[in-house]
This record gives C-alpha cells, structure tokens and sequence, in this order.
C-alpha cells in the first residue's frame, strides 16, 4: 500500500484572478468537504469502505466523519470489494444512497461483476421500477511509484459499460461540483480522483450548493490553433504544454471533459471544428481507451474541419506502470510528450 | 451415497397435521390446500415452459424449478408485505409465489412486450420490485452481497423487512458468498442484517455433485465461518419447509440478524433444456428422490390426514391447469416489445441512452 505524495512534485497550476478570491482549497479538502455537507444534508447518505471509519480512509478522504455521523453510516468493512460494491448496491437498491470507497482502482476488478453485470443493468431489466444511486469514489492513475496496484487507470472499462456514469474532476471546484452531482444522482457513477492530485493541485471552490451536471465539459483554457481534448491529471499537464505553446506563438485550447460518460460530445466536437486540429491525451494506455473513442467521435463528425489527423498521446500498452522511477516515467504522459506531439500537430 | 445419507437424516416423519405457525397454531387445511394449489401451479407452469422450449416459442436458456417446489412455497408463505426476496436464475416459482401474474411471467420467457420486465430479461432475469421479487440473477453468487446490502438498508431506514436470500450449492463456493455472507454475520451482530440466507441444495451445480465441489460437504455449516447460525431443513416436505420458515422468519425479522437454512432438495429434471443428466447422475438416484417429490408428498399427506380427497386434490390441480394455460395463452397472444424499448431504462435521464 501506498501513501499519498505528502510533497507536491509540480508547482500547482495559476488561477485566474477571481479564482484566486475565493478560498483555496485541495483536492482532497474538497472532496472531503463536500461529502461532509451532503452526508449532513442527507440522512440516506452512507460511506463504507475499507478504513474509511477510524482510520479515515488510506488517503483519509473520509477523516472525522465516523465522529459525526456514526457506525451505521460510516462503515469499516473487511478487505471485500465485491461485498462493498455488492452491499452497497443493496442499499441502493433500498433507499440509500451508499457512497463506496475502493482504495485503489487496482483493487476494483474482483468487485467487476458486481458493477458492470448488477449496478449497470438495474434500472434495464427491472423495467424501470428499481434505480441504483451508488458512488464509488476510486482514487487512480500513476506517478507515486505504486507500480503493478496501485497505479492503473482503467476507467475506458467503465465508460464501456453502459449503464454506468464516470467522472474524473480535474480541479478542486470540479471535485466539489461533479461529487455533489453523483451523489445526487439516481444512476451509478464511478467517481474517479487521481491520486496525484489529492494534495498537489489547489484551486478556489464556490461554497454553497455548487453543482457540476453530469456530461458537462469544461473549457480550461481557450484557444484557436489547436485542440487539446483530456481529463483527470492530464488537464494540468495539458494546460502546462499549452502555455509552452503559446510562448512559441501558439493558440492552444484545452477541453477537460469532466465526465467521460456521459461523454459532452457537443463540447469537444465544437472546440475541434472551431481550431481544425485535435490532440487527445490520457494516462491509460492506448488501445481502446477514453482517448481511442473522443478520436473517434471527432473524425466522425468534424472531419471536414480537420486540417490533419486526430492524435493521440497516451500511455504504453505494457501490462503494468513499473516501479523503477526512470521506467515509470518512461510510461507516464506528461507536459513534455504533450507538446512534443502538439508540435507535431501544429506544423502539420 | 453420501447425498442419500445426508438427506436421510434430514427425513421429516412431521405431518402435515403437525405443521405449526408463527403463533404455535397448527396450519388450518385452507392454508394448506392454498399451497398445495400454488405449488401444482408452479409445476404445471415449469412444464408448460420446457414444452413451449420445445416448441421453440422460448429461447435461449431455461432453467425450471420442478422437485423443489416445497423450498420457495415453504419459505416464501412466511414473506410479508415489504419484505424482500433475491435468488439465482431459476427464478420462475419466486415470482410466482410473490404474487407476478402467471401471464407476465410466461410472456416474459417468450420475450414478449406484456412481459415482467417488457421481455428484457427473460427466464433467467425476472424483476417485480412491486412485489418484492428483486431479481433472479445469472451470475452464480453474484447476488448474493446485493441481498444482504437490502437487509442493512431495511434496518437502517427502520423498517421490519427480512430479505429471503436464495443461492444454490453452486454457489455457495464463490467468493461473492463467503464476502456477503462476512458481513452479514458482522452487520447482523448490531442487529443490522436481518438476511434468511436460504440454500437451495440440488445436490448438483449444473453436473457436478456437491460431493465433488467440496471437501466440506456440510454447506450449512460453513455459515459457522460467519457467526451465521443455521440449521437443515427436507426440502422436499413441504410441512417442514413450513415451520421452519414461519420460525426461522420471525426469528430474524424480530433480532435483525441473519440466519440461514439449508434446505435439502432435489432437482426432478434437467439442469437445463439441453442438459444430458444421465451423465452425472444415475437413474436410481432420480427414481428414489421422485419417489418422494414434493407435491407427491403433500397429497399423500392431506389425503392421510383427511384434510382433502383425491377428488378435491384433482380439482385444484385442474384449477392450476387452467391458470396455466391461460398463461400460455397470454405468452401467445402477446406482441413483440416495441423496438423503441431497447433504449428505454438506460439512465434516469435517459442521458445516453444507448444511440
């Protein structure tokens, strides 16, 4: 088991200047936070996890609310993914409206058959009578040099299995927002925090009832050159090669999705028609992925646009993100492979 | 053999006249005769099914419940409104007994518009929230942690509900019963969990015996693992079933803990149309437990204990006869889904939904 980087590896990214007015928070504080607020809001609101009672979860996300709120509504279970994931869509499935924690996403897959055949398929095979409003918030991605399980980002096999919702928040008032909105929500959503982000990246974050819909995407920096289409962690590595970009002249928009599903097609269609060039990034490897489809759905509908290929920078499709430092960041995708291949797409 | 062994002490010489209730009074015969005629119900329903299979106006897979019969009547006489009940895929007498119309269960298993779930789910994957039927389920074990995640939200929220919780001896070795099971005995200490684990023993998972499943063939006992108290009921003798429900029902409702009942019984047909049981198992071995089908027993029972003739017995099982085929009838008749409904029931919002 990992901790989280106690110690920011980059510096956090600048907010614009009303941002800045508003508190700071990080990303952990925001998630902590607003799960805080609405557990206190809503009585159906209950945590399990493994650790996240006493010992406040592995990255303590769920510090002090077992004080507050109780055994019965913050529980500790056993080492189980299938019984967390599987329990938890029974309290679903009777009024609840349980917010699971995975430690890690590595741990998820003996959970699968819980969520890709039970979660995912309530609402259809029960004629609609039944619903499943169930959160499992799963820490993921690389780059704390967790190697084989503590690294991995699969979230492709979630967007994949319909039925199911996936967000992955790239900002601390985005945590708050899309969190507030999952839980709100009557349909499973997988809500996805990159691990790196907990304590490096701050930012403000509107008090009150900030809700992010579902399916929303975000344009986190404009541009008309170039598109830059990404989510989660990437966003700030993104936003890091645009700003090089624009040192050299160049105008690059950034997209962060938010959700990758529902997928805002509308967004990333429009911001690739509007610049004619699109660059996809993600941190999971490549075939197949979130990256594989938003490429897809762009040569699709804004082919006429194009003034060249859709490109992606994604990881390496090797079976796992390796310990050796030098070896994992080989695999990981940062500011640098992204404007190396922005420049590429700039000259084409 | 071992399973001859095993369900042999198991063998009830309770009669039907013996049969007690919740409140220690003996089961009127009305109540009794109300069963019997709900069981004929379910077997004549199961072999309209395996001949409509056969007819090919029923697809895919099919998994019938005839010989067991006394398991599900027993258990499910002890449910009470928002009570719930979750099993595997043989699914068909749960829905049934809970109170689904024969015709909308048939015409799901045609695949029908008029079906439970609008011909979505077909045999194996029956729904009917409305009764309390939460789902028969294809993934062997799968279900399992659902169920005891219903019975903590039922405490939670302070309702008095049980959830009866079918597996098979198939499942009782997969990974998602041993971690539902942990919690249940762990939520139930709180008095959290009130979960009837019921086990339905066939003696087989699909072909392979429970003897060559395990090397611990007491499959009551590994509730023990869990601090989940238990006992072992014959599950072919429909008084028994009874009063052991009625007990063991109460008894959970009442301490919100989990409880679980293996009930031994056996599968008078195939695993499934298309299974070859002559490979895995002898016909001795059929004849004997034929012998003592369950419905078999119960008339030999009423009869004994004058509670009914072999006249009136007839004329509830031409009454069951006739719901049945109505039933068929209904499957028949019934349109096909709306193309449109394969969209449907993707998302509350209907976000996309599947285009």
């Amino acid at each position: 088991m990992v901790q989280a980087p106690e110690r920011p590896a980059v510096a956090r990214p600048a907010g614009d200047a009303e941002a800045d007015e508003a508190p700071q928070r990080s990303f952990i504080e925001a998630i902590h936070d607003t799960l805080h607020e609405e557990m206190r809001a809503d009585e159906r609101i209950v945590v399990l996890g493994e650790d996240v009672g006493r010992r406040g979860g592995v990255f303590r996300v769920t510090e002090g609310l077992l004080a507050e709120f109780g055994e019965g509504r913050v529980i500790d279970t056993p080492l189980a993914e299938s019984g967390i994931i599987g329990s938890a869509i029974g309290m679903a499935l009777n009024g609840l409206r349980p917010v699971a924690e995975i430690q890690f996403l590595d741990f998820i897959h003996s959970a699968m058959d819980q969520l890709m055949n039970e979660a995912a398929r309530l609402r259809y095979r029960s004629n609609n009578d039944v619903c499943c409003p169930l959160v499992v918030r799963v820490p993921f991605g690389g780059g704390v040099h967790g190697a084989l399980y503590h690294s991995q980002s699969i979230e492709a096999v979630f967007v994949h299995t319909p039925g199911l919702k996936v967000v992955a928040p790239a900002t601390p008032a985005d945590a708050r927002g899309l969190l507030r909105a999952a839980i709100r929500d009557d349909d499973p959503v997988l809500f996805l925090e990159h691990k790196r982000m907990y304590r490096l990246i701050k930012g403000s974050v509107p008090p009150g009832p900030h809700e992010v819909p579902l399916g929303r995407a975000r344009v986190a920096r404009e541009g008309s050159d170039a598109t830059i289409v990404t989510y989660g962690f990437m966003v700030h590595e993104a936003e890091k090669a645009a700003a090089a970009a624009a040192e050299r002249g160049a105008s690059v928009e950034v997209i962060d999705l938010r959700s990758l599903k529902p997928l805002d097609e509308a967004a990333v269609i429009a911001s690739a028609k509007k610049t004619g060039k699109a660059l996809v990034v993600a941190e999971a490897n490549r075939p197949c992925s979130v990256a594989s489809e938003v490429a897809a759905l762009i040569a699709e509908e804004a082919f006429a646009y194009l003034d060249a290929p859709v490109m992606r920078v994604a990881g390496p499709d090797v079976p796992a993100m390796p310990f050796s430092p030098p070896l994992e960041k080989a695999f990981l995708v940062d500011a640098e492979k992204i404007g190396a291949a922005l420049g590429r797409l700039l000259a084409y | 053999m071992a399973t001859t062994e095993r369900r042999g002490k198991q063998r009830s010489d309770t009669d039907v006249a013996g049969v007690v209730d919740r409140n220690g009074s003996r089961v009127d015969d009305a109540t009794l005769l109300d069963l019997y005629r709900k069981m004929t119900e379910v077997r004549l329903f199961e072999e309209a099914a395996q001949r409509g299979f056969r007819q090919g106006k029923i697809g895919g897979y099919l998994h019938v419940y005839s010989g067991q019969e006394a398991v599900a009547t027993g258990f499910l006489a002890a449910h009470r409104e928002g009570d719930k009940a979750i099993t595997a895929y043989r699914d068909h007498a749960h829905a049934l007994l809970l109170g689904s119309e024969p015709g909308a269960v048939m015409a799901e298993l045609y695949g029908r518009g008029t079906g439970l779930v609008k011909g979505k789910g077909g045999s194996m994957h029956l729904f009917d929230a409305a009764n309390g039927m939460m789902g028969g389920y294809g993934i062997v074990g799968g279900h399992i942690p659902l169920g005891v995640g219903m019975a903590y939200g039922m405490r939670y929220r302070g309702e008095p509900g049980v959830v009866q919780l079918y597996l098979g001896d198939g499942a009782i070795h997969n990974g998602a019963f041993h971690e539902a099971a942990n919690l249940a005995g762990l939520w139930g200490r709180d008095g959290l969990n009130p979960t009837l684990f019921i086990i339905e023993n066939n003696q087989y998972g699909m072909g392979t015996s429970v003897e060559r499943a395990t090397a611990m063939t007491d499959l009551a006992a590994k509730f023990d693992s869990y601090g989940i108290a238990h006992e072992k009921v014959d599950g072919m003798d429909l008084g028994a079933v009874l009063a052991c429900a009625h007990r063991v029902v109460d008894q959970v409702r009442e301490t919100g803990r989990p409880y679980a009942v293996e009930a031994l019984t056996y599968r008078i047909v195939p695993h499934g149309a298309g299974d070859f049981f002559e490979k895995y198992r002898t016909k001795e071995e059929v004849r004997e437990w034929r012998e003592r089908d369950p419905i078999g027993l119960l008339e030999r029972r009423l009869i004994e204990s004058g509670a009914a003739d072999e006249e009136r017995l007839g004329a509830i099982r031409a009454e069951s006869k006739r719901a049945v085929e109505a039933a068929v009838r209904f499957a028949d008749e019934s349109p096909d889904p709306a193309i449109e409904e394969l969209y449907t029931d993707v998302y509350a919002d209907e976000v996309g939904s599947g285009r």
